[in-house]
């Protein structure tokens, strides 16, 4: 069978700062689980308080399309088994954070972790189906019980592909998808963590089983031998899993991927897709790439990398450059912040501001786009956009056209970290930003540690929560300024 | 061309309530305190008053809206009364009011009154409060105290100077406004501090610490004005007039525009410049014998002596260590106290100053008169935050100076 000829060509990904000691949670636990000891290596990831997997994937999303944009974007296919919102497009809040046009086809994937997967496969064939290009984003931050290994095998992170018609600089050379209601472990609606079920079981039924029927179709399908492929990307958390199933296959070994296990951990749906990014990021042309999602059977594809691999690669560091951004949180500081624990979070937090749904609307463009204006009279730039010029010398009337700021740069003029006002991390860092291209905004500052901001500070702007509207279940999102990589 | 108010109005009478966590009194009854002190002063009855302004900040915290608990809190008699809200200026927009009235000749006598319940929030500082429907969608998470402090960090830049030197010339401030409210029976704060105790304080919001905020207070405070002549007739003598009332508001350039450089108040420089020619003052460093300034952080405070054109710029942190605005200095800056200690209920704050100037000017200020006669006192206030804001600077004086 020929495969319709689709490839990648565009990667990115996102892993927040944040790291967590496994160490530092089995000691935690080291009472009522001693067990976790097996499991405390390394860091994970975890979301600051004001990270979600739509934020995270706004940053996946931003990393992959940096080099060329996502105007010429025609369809969003958002993957992810904790997306915030059961009803209210996911992918809409993402696809306006990414200046997507407005014309763009988007979809939420979800129900399993091979929902990154199968938001790939989505949008290989709506690539083409349609001729025009087509983004995968898949994200999670899956919540763990605490004392359960998962709280220390998880962890939170988002990869973005786009595919389009063509080559790319990766071929889609075949796939397969198998489907079977194969229960490892499920999350019933409305729950928090995961029920899984005992790993020797999913291991010699599952993975054993099922993954090698999987990559034996897609290898028939290709009419490529096992031994030939060059990067094997199955998320596991059990030791040696991903090389056992490897084995079973005729896999060589030595291709089977990193799980990412330092400094990451297992990403649920995003996992996949994070696995195959990295792996792009250290192909070499001709290489192929198996990547796996399971969940009630999984998806399978296989990418052979082409000769403009490296050159793309040039424009971003990785999933690598995430990793080496970090910044510690202790083990209580993640409880709090990932809601895992009842805390007083004072009378300042009992503020109801209410959800401004007609507000939002209107200004849809400054708080998903970070948009402003730009005088077409005398050039000023300022945020947010108003009927008059608020350059005092020009005080024209409805001169202005749309400026994104989403992308610019900017230098802290003032700053402070307040400890009064209400953040559920504080203090809260906020001051004024100028932008490069001239405007000025107050913002708030995410990831900031102490003595990392100082006047003069550079920023790039980042799509966060901006606060819940926890009596009415609504999330509200903004930009606000973080160090740029350089700075922090 | 408009000439300016200077010399048309005179204080007929002023009021002030102790300030402070009244826990056992509402605004209403503050209010009263007040009025009543100001009425006897005055020397008038209610039916002898006109028109009446009313000021408070945090509506949803205190009365509510309208001039309504004002008219029925003092039993006004069926006049016009307008409530006004114009963040910490509120206050001194209600003396505007009642002193444009009486300029105008819209009538004989009329009343500004001034009120803030605050403490019935259950937590220390201001109330919490949504910023209104659109803001609370961007608005950066911002405090006073964070917005303020801010202007610590473009300062210290500005000027090359380091943190601990900076925060050393705050707490002077802060130390000084103590030692002030110590002498006041009506302030909030009458303890005296040390420098220590302000510097190693808990920080707030980076770098005011607890002393570098002013007190959170409820109160109320009032003023009765009237045409010189009227005063006159009612057997006054050595009248305070009012010399100037500006105000001036900020527009967006400080918070979009990049001329303002984070380190001062844009506003408070052109109210001030406003004010001085409305008022005939050439050289307010060697005119002004006392001002009341909006201490609500130290670092305010320490900006706003430049930006009253008194200290050169980047000159302030010299002048305040070296005395020049404590009570004894060339300028006594908070001779009652302040926001710092006086106590900071928002709508009855500015009125609270021109009470303290009324009072200089008049020789009845206690324990804390100034040893001098003086002549021009100013006050100033300033509501919002430094990239925007409401900024008030009235002058008041001897009515033959």
């Amino acid at each position: 069978m020929t495969e319709p000829v689709v490839g990648i060509t565009a990667f990115g990904a996102y892993v927040p700062s944040f790291r967590l000691s496994r160490e530092e949670i089995a000691d935690a636990h080291r009472w009522v689980n001693p067990g976790l000891r097996s499991l405390a290596r390394s860091e994970r990831s975890v979301c600051g308080w004001d990270e979600d997997a739509i934020t995270m994937a706004v940053e996946a999303g931003r990393d992959a399309l940096r080099p060329a944009g996502g105007t010429a974007i025609a369809r969003l296919f958002f993957a992810s088994t904790t997306l915030p919102y059961a009803d209210h497009l996911n992918a809409a809040v993402v696809a306006g954070a990414l200046g997507l046009s407005e014309q763009v086809g988007a979809t939420d994937v979800t129900g399993s972790l091979r929902a990154g997967t199968s938001a790939l496969l989505a949008a290989c064939d709506a690539a083409v189906a349609g001729g025009e290009p087509a983004l995968c984003i898949a994200a999670d931050r899956r919540a763990a019980a605490a004392t359960t290994g998962q709280e220390l095998t998880f962890g939170h992170a988002a990869a973005a592909v786009v595919v389009g018609p063509g080559p790319g600089v990766a071929k889609l050379v075949g796939r397969a998808s198998l489907t079977a209601d194969f229960v490892d472990h499920f999350r019933a609606s409305g729950r928090e963590f995961d029920y899984p079920w005992e790993d020797r079981w999913v291991r010699e039924e599952g993975y054993h089983k099922l993954v090698p029927k999987l990559v034996g179709a897609v290898l028939k399908r290709a009419g490529v031998a096992a031994a030939d492929i060059s990067a094997f990307c199955l998320p596991t958390t059990a030791r040696n899993l991903d090389r056992s199933v490897a084995k079973r296959i005729g896999i060589p070994e030595e291709s089977v991927q990193d799980q990412i296990t330092a400094g990451c951990g297992d990403s649920g749906a995003a996992h996949p897709v994070l696995l195959l990014v990295h792996a792009l990021q250290r192909a070499d042309p001709g290489d192929l790439i198996l990547v796996i999602g399971f969940g009630q059977g999984g998806d399978a594809l296989l990418f052979r990398a082409g000769e403009e691999l490296a050159e793309l690669r040039s424009h971003g560091a990785g999933v690598t450059k995430w990793l080496e951004r970090r910044i510690p949180c202790s083990y209580p500081r993640y409880l709090v912040l990932n809601d895992m624990v009842k805390v007083d979070r004072g009378m300042r937090a009992e503020t109801d501001k209410g959800s401004g749904l007609t507000a939002a609307w209107r200004h849809r463009d400054l708080l998903l786009g970070l948009g402003g204006g730009r005088c077409e009279a005398c050039g000023t730039y300022q945020i947010p956009r108003s009927k008059i010029c608020v350059n005092p010398d020009c005080r024209r009337v409805e001169t202005q056209t749309p400026h994104s700021f989403a992308d610019s740069t900017g230098l802290v003029a003032s700053w402070s970290a307040d400890n009064l006002t209400f953040t559920p991390d504080p203090p809260a860092y906020y001051g004024m930003i100028d932008f490069e291209e001239g405007g000025r905004l107050m913002m708030d500052f995410a990831d900031v540690q102490p003595d990392s901001v100082e006047v003069g500070t550079r920023m790039r702007m980042v799509f966060r929560v901006k606060d819940y509207d926890t009596v009415r279940g609504f999330t509200r999102y903004f930009w606000k300024a973080r160090p740029t990589m350089e700075a922090a | 061309m408009a000439s300016g108010i200077r010399d048309r109005v005179a204080i007929l009478g002023m009021g002030c309530s102790r300030f402070g966590e009244r826990w056992n009194a509402d605004a209403e009854d503050l209010m009263v305190e007040a009025f009543t002190e100001a009425q006897q002063d005055a020397g008038i009855e209610t039916s002898d008053i006109g028109m009446a302004w009313f000021g408070s900040g945090y509506e949803e915290f205190n009365v509510g809206k309208s001039a309504v608990p004002a008219a029925t809190a003092l039993r006004l008699e069926s006049i016009p009364v307008t409530r006004v809200e114009n963040y910490c200026a509120s206050g001194t927009e209600a003396f505007r009011g009642a002193v444009y009235a009486v300029a105008a000749g819209a009538c004989d006598i009329a009343l500004a009154v001034g009120a803030e319940k605050l403490k019935d929030t259950g937590y220390g500082g201001l109330p919490q409060r949504t910023r209104g429907r659109v803001n609370d969608l961007y608005w950066a998470s911002i405090s006073a105290p964070g917005t303020f402090a801010q202007l610590a960090a473009a300062y210290r830049t500005k000027h090359g100077i380091a943190a601990p030197e900076l925060k050393r010339a705050m707490a002077h401030i802060s130390v000084k406004s103590h030692d002030n409210g110590s002498l006041n029976p009506k302030a909030h704060l009458r303890n005296k501090i040390d420098i220590d105790t302000v510097m190693n304080a808990p920080i707030v919001a980076e770098p005011l610490g607890l002393f570098d905020c002013c007190g959170v207070s409820d109160g109320a405070a009032a003023a009765v004005v009237t045409t010189p002549e009227i005063a006159r007739s009612l057997g006054k003598t050595d009248l305070v007039s009012v010399k100037a009332i500006q105000l001036a508001v900020s527009n967006g350039v400080e918070a979009q525009y990049r001329t303002w450089d984070c380190t001062h108040f844009a506003t408070t420089r052109v109210a001030a410049k406003r004010a001085y020619e409305e008022a005939g003052i050439t050289n307010p460093r060697e005119q002004l014998d006392m001002i009341e300034v909006h201490d609500c952080f130290s670092i305010t405070e320490l900006v706003t002596m430049e930006d009253l054109h008194i200290s050169p710029e980047g000159g302030a942190v010299t002048d305040v260590l070296d005395g020049f605005y404590d009570a004894d200095g060339s300028i006594p800056c908070q001779i009652d106290g302040g926001l710092k200690c006086f106590g900071h209920p928002i709508g009855a704050s500015g009125l609270r100053m021109l009470y303290e100037m009324y009072l200089q000017l008049t020789g009845r200020a206690g324990d804390r008169q100034l040893e001098r006669e003086p002549v021009f006192g100013l006050t100033h206030n300033l509501g919002g935050q430094p990239h925007s804001n409401v900024c008030s600077v009235a002058i008041v004086g001897r009515y033959d100076a």
